[in-house]
Order: structure tokens, then C-alpha cells, then sequence
């Protein structure tokens, strides 16, 4: 049962990166998943999942309430080792290296991969010690350097201009959409490679919400991002590569277009439709 | 009308009941104020009498004599400073300890309960221990084993609010500033204490208003001392003591001071609420 999808899976990997890099020839793997199994306690969260993440696209996981797709997110910064009785096995290579080996030091992978939450969640501090907190534990920038990096950050999030003269507030006084901001901004400030969004959007009204799409469809150009959605329209508006998981197995990986308009499983058409049990 | 619709029967019966509870908890409500407002009335007409500048410019005097609390106040605050200083590191220390490296360990839970037993133990006891500890074997009463005495009871306060404090902390913010690469004990420092930081303070606020009218643990280790002392080796004068000596005596101006003292005490602890309070809504204030 288990073995049958990851077939399947295996085949589109190398059918579908391979279409693709037709198209776009700089097209390379930045996460490779292999095997990949998780455990909650007794619970069995993920089923051998093995999928390629490409580099510098957008790839969303989608899926039904409850079938990993977050837990899966959570693995890619290992941000779930925070909690005891929850352990990975398998393989998720990140620049030719296995970022599951316990010995892979955790703090640089968190450096490499950023995470962005589901509900914005800005520090109790000024708006630039935000974003200078998490850079001042990497780097030991000069005053000056410092301000750019800041001002690049928040420029690369569109936060830039609607904060640029109140640097020094409290950042718990933005608006939602601006924490989220801030939160991009924070994460991109380490200049990492890949940005994990886990449901960036669901607390946001759809005017943030188009900000935080139009961003997503920006910042690609110099990440690789993965995100979570609960809303498939946001997928099929974003995201270049669609993982589609259910129960905890990953039922189908391919372009987004294929996956939204002609799916190979039966599974996937169904949900993607609305008709699901 | 008489087979009314059963909705109104029930709706009237709902409201008789509503009236009953309301006059219920009312009472309640006024007969536990009624005790507090007679206690504050009465501390403040008969202390008010012996409030003057003499009270904190002369030294506790012998019977027949005039004088003040000097000693007396300068001792409780000494002892209180030290008693935080001592208390409230360790508490926030061990409380930070608690929620955010044993959240769901067996040994947290059981630190955890042991430290709710202290929070609950007689403050006499406290007393007892430190005389045993300190006092009986360095031979003397001394200003340091009262600021112990009182250690203990700052101890398990500041440990259940930092606890609580900082387990109100959304696990978001934790994840978030861990998924920045950053060390567990930068992220407790820099982002978790500055976070639950106004209820570490009201905690360690309160816990400065629960000592400075704490009697008990000072009469088996500080005692009490006649004179200016700045000793903090030796036996060191404190309000609650001064209070109960002096109310306990025969002698008129002696009852007199321990008024003024008892209003002196009410009065701070009643400063400190209000900072506390003020503190509180200011960094909420910070916040919007």
C-alpha cells in the first residue's frame, strides 16, 4: 500500500524536473526527500515520502486537514526537534549533504532555511532589532553594514516604505499584514536559501493577502520556496511545483498546471475538485 | 391564561433566580469588603495620630520616652532589598528553568509541586529553618539570616510567575525565533524574558509586598534591635517586629507607633500594587 504510490512518485520525479528543465534549463534539485518517515510518538505522520524540491521555484504542499503537509514543512529546519517524542528517519539532501544526520549542526541549517508561521508573531522589540536580532547571531556587522542589510531585508519583504521612518517603534504596533512582512523580512535577512512558509496567509485579510502572493512571486527570484497552503486556489496562483499529500503519503508531485488541470490519481482530481469524502 | 405559554413560566423562573443569585453574591461580596474597608479605617484614623516627621527621624525609644521607627524602617527595607536580591534572581533563574527546559519532564512536574508546597508553607517555618541553619550555629541573630528567612518566601512566588509567565508566551514565538538559527538560551534571554517580563515584575513586585509585613520569620533570626544598626551581622530592627512589640506592650505612645507603623506598611504595600498595576498597563500600553 504504501510502496504503490511511492512508484508512481519516483516516475513523475524523474519525468516531471526533467519536462521542466527542458524549459528552464538552470532547473536543479535544492531539497531532495528520500524515504522520508515521521513519527509522533506512536503515531506514524509520514509514509516514505521522496520528492525533489527544485531551486528557485515555488513549491506547494497541499492537502487535506491533518495529512502532514505541515509536518512535513517542519522538518525541512528540523523546528520539530523543539518538541521530545518526535523523531525523522530517511534522508532530505541540502547541498549534496543530509540535513537529518544528527550530526548536521543545527543552528547553520536554520541559517540556510528559513521558516515563516502561520500567524505573524513579531518580537517584543523595536521593528529594526527585529530583523537585526537573528543577523547579529550569524554576523558581526559594522553599524553601517548593518543598517543596509536591514534596509535590504525590509525591501525584499515590501515593508520598506511603510516603515522606513519609524524603524525604532515597537513592532508589535503593525498591522497583520505588516507583522507578516516583518517576519519575511526577518527570515530573508540571513540571507538563507530556502524559505519555508507554513500557511502564511490564513490570518491575513485578502488585501495582505495579495501582498504577501505578489511578494512570494518576487522573492523566487532569489529563493527556493516551499509553502503550506490550505487554500488551492493560493497554490495554483503561486506555486510552480504542487505536492499533493493525504494521510500522511505523498500521493502526487508535478507541475502545478498538470496537477490542477489533468492529475494522474484519482485522489488528486477528487480534491482538487471538491468532491472529497 | 392560566395554561400560559411554558416558555414564559420558564422564563420568569429564570429571572427569579437570576434576582436570587444576584442578591446572593452581592452580600457575599459586601461582607468581605465590609472587614477590609473597617481594617483600612481604622489603621489609617489611629495611625494618622502618630504620623509625623519623627517617625522616621528618631530611633524606636524606651518606654516613656518619645521617638520613632527609623531604625525599624530601615531595617525592613534592607532586608526586603536583600531578600529580593537574593530571592528574585534564583526565582526567575529556576522558574525559566521549569517552563522552558523541564515543560514535561517528570522532574519539572515535581519541582513544580514542591515549589507550590513551599508557596503554601507557614512562614514561621521559614523561620524556624533559617534559625536552625544560620542563627544556631553562627551563635547570633543577625539582619542577613531575617534577609534569608525572607529569601524563602520570595523564592517560590517568582518561581510560579516566571513559570507562568513565561509558559503564556505563544509557542510561535518560540518556534519562530529558534527557526532563526539562534541558540535555546539566547531566545529565552533575549525574546521569552523580554516578552513575559511586565508579569515577572508584577511578580517580583508582589512578592516585595507579601515580606515587608512578614512578622513570623524575622523573630527567629533578625529579632530586633533598640538602636541604629547597619550591621547586617547582627541582631536588626524591622516594622512587623516593631509593630508587634510595641502593640503588645502596656505603655500608650508605644501603641501609638505601632499604628503608625501598621500605616506605613499598609500604605507602601499599597504603593507597590499601584506600580505593579501601572507597570502592567504601561507595557501593554507599549504594546498596541
Amino acid at each position: 500500500m504504501i510502496l504503490a504510490p511511492m512508484n508512481d512518485i519516483a516516475s513523475s520525479q524523474t519525468l516531471e524536473p526533467l519536462a521542466a528543465a527542458a524549459a528552464n534549463e538552470s532547473l536543479r534539485t535544492k531539497l531532495a526527500v528520500r524515504n522520508l518517515d515521521f513519527r509522533y510518538g506512536d503515531f506514524h505522520a509520514l509514509k516514505g515520502i521522496s520528492f525533489d524540491i527544485p531551486a528557485l521555484q515555488v513549491t506547494a504542499i497541499i492537502g487535506p486537514s491533518g495529512c502532514g503537509k505541515s509536518t512535513l514543512l517542519r522538518i525541512f529546519n528540523r523546528i520539530y526537534s523543539v518538541y521530545p517524542k518526535q523523531g525523522a528517519s530517511g534522508e532530505i539532501i541540502l547541498d549534496n549533504e543530509n540535513i537529518l544526520d544528527a550530526r548536521y549542526p543545527i543552528n547553520r541549517l536554520r541559517s540556510k532555511v528559513g521558516m515563516v508561521f502561520q500567524k505573524p508573531v513579531p518580537f517584543p522589540m523595536s521593528i529594526r532589532d527585529n530583523i537585526a536580532w537573528g543577523i547579529r547571531h550569524h554576523e558581526r556587522l559594522k553599524g553601517g553594514a548593518m543598517e543596509d542589510r536591514i534596509e535590504q531585508a525590509l525591501r525584499a519583504a515590501a515593508l520598506w516604505d511603510e516603515v522606513k521612518d519609524k524603524l525604532g517603534r515597537n513592532a508589535l504596533g503593525l498591522s497583520g499584514g505588516q507583522q507578516q512582512r516583518l517576519c519575511i523580512a526577518r527570515a530573508v535577512a540571513l540571507k538563507p536559501d530556502v524559505l519555508l512558509l507554513d500557511e502564511p496567509t490564513s490570518a491575513l485579510d485578502p488585501i495582505a493577502t495579495g501582498r504577501i502572493e505578489q511578494l512570494i512571486e518576487e522573492l523566487k527570484r532569489d529563493y527556493t520556496i516551499v509553502i503550506v497552503t490550505h487554500n488551492m486556489q493560493q497554490a495554483a496562483r503561486v506555486s510552480d511545483m504542487t505536492a499533493f499529500m493525504y494521510m500522511g503519503e505523498l500521493i502526487e508531485f508535478g507541475r502545478t498546471e498538470k496537477i490542477f488541470t489533468k492529475p494522474d490519481k484519482q485522489q488528486t482530481e477528487d480534491y482538487i475538485t471538491g468532491r472529497f469524502g | 391564561m392560566s395554561t400560559a405559554n411554558p416558555a414564559d413560566k420558564l422564563y420568569h423562573r429564570r429571572r427569579a433566580r437570576n434576582a436570587v443569585a444576584l442578591v446572593l453574591s452581592g452580600c457575599a461580596a459586601a461582607f468581605g469588603l465590609f472587614w477590609l474597608v473597617w481594617i483600612l479605617w481604622t489603621t489609617l484614623v489611629s495611625g494618622m495620630h502618630a504620623l509625623n516627621p519623627a517617625l522616621f527621624t528618631k530611633m524606636t525609644p524606651p518606654p516613656g520616652e518619645s521617638g520613632g521607627l527609623a531604625n525599624a524602617l530601615f531595617g525592613s527595607l534592607l532586608m526586603s532589598g536583600l531578600a529580593i536580591a537574593i530571592g528574585a534572581p534564583v526565582g526567575v533563574l529556576a522558574g525559566t528553568w521549569l517552563a522552558e527546559y523541564a515543560r514535561r519532564s517528570k522532574l519539572g512536574e515535581c519541582i513544580r509541586f514542591l515549589n507550590d508546597i513551599l508557596l503554601s508553607a507557614p512562614s514561621i517555618v521559614l523561620g524556624l529553618f533559617v534559625y536552625a541553619l544560620v542563627v544556631k550555629p553562627s551563635g547570633h541573630f543577625s539582619a542577613i539570616a531575617g534577609a534569608l528567612a525572607l529569601a524563602l518566601i520570595v523564592l517560590p512566588i517568582v518561581v510560579r510567575t516566571s513559570d507562568e509567565m513565561l509558559q503564556l508566551v505563544p509557542g510561535a514565538m518560540r518556534e519562530a525565533a529558534l527557526s532563526l538559527g539562534v541558540p535555546q538560551w539566547k531566545v529565552t534571554a533575549q525574546v521569552l524574558w523580554r516578552s513575559a517580563r511586565p508579569g515577572i515584575v508584577t511578580g517580583i513586585l508582589l512578592a516585595l509586598a507579601r515580606i515587608s509585613g512578614e512578622t513570623a520569620p524575622l523573630l527567629f533570626t533578625a529579632l530586633n534591635n533598640q538602636y541604629w544598626s547597619l550591621k547586617p551581622n547582627a541582631p536588626m530592627s524591622s516594622v512587623p517586629v516593631a509593630i508587634f512589640q510595641f502593640a503588645m506592650s502596656p505603655y500608650e505612645d508605644w501603641h501609638a507607633l505601632a499604628w503608625a507603623g501598621a500605616l506605613v506598611v499598609t500604605l507602601f504595600v499599597l504603593l507597590l500594587g499601584l506600580a505593579a498595576r501601572w507597570y502592567l498597563h504601561r507595557s501593554h500600553m507599549a504594546q498596541d
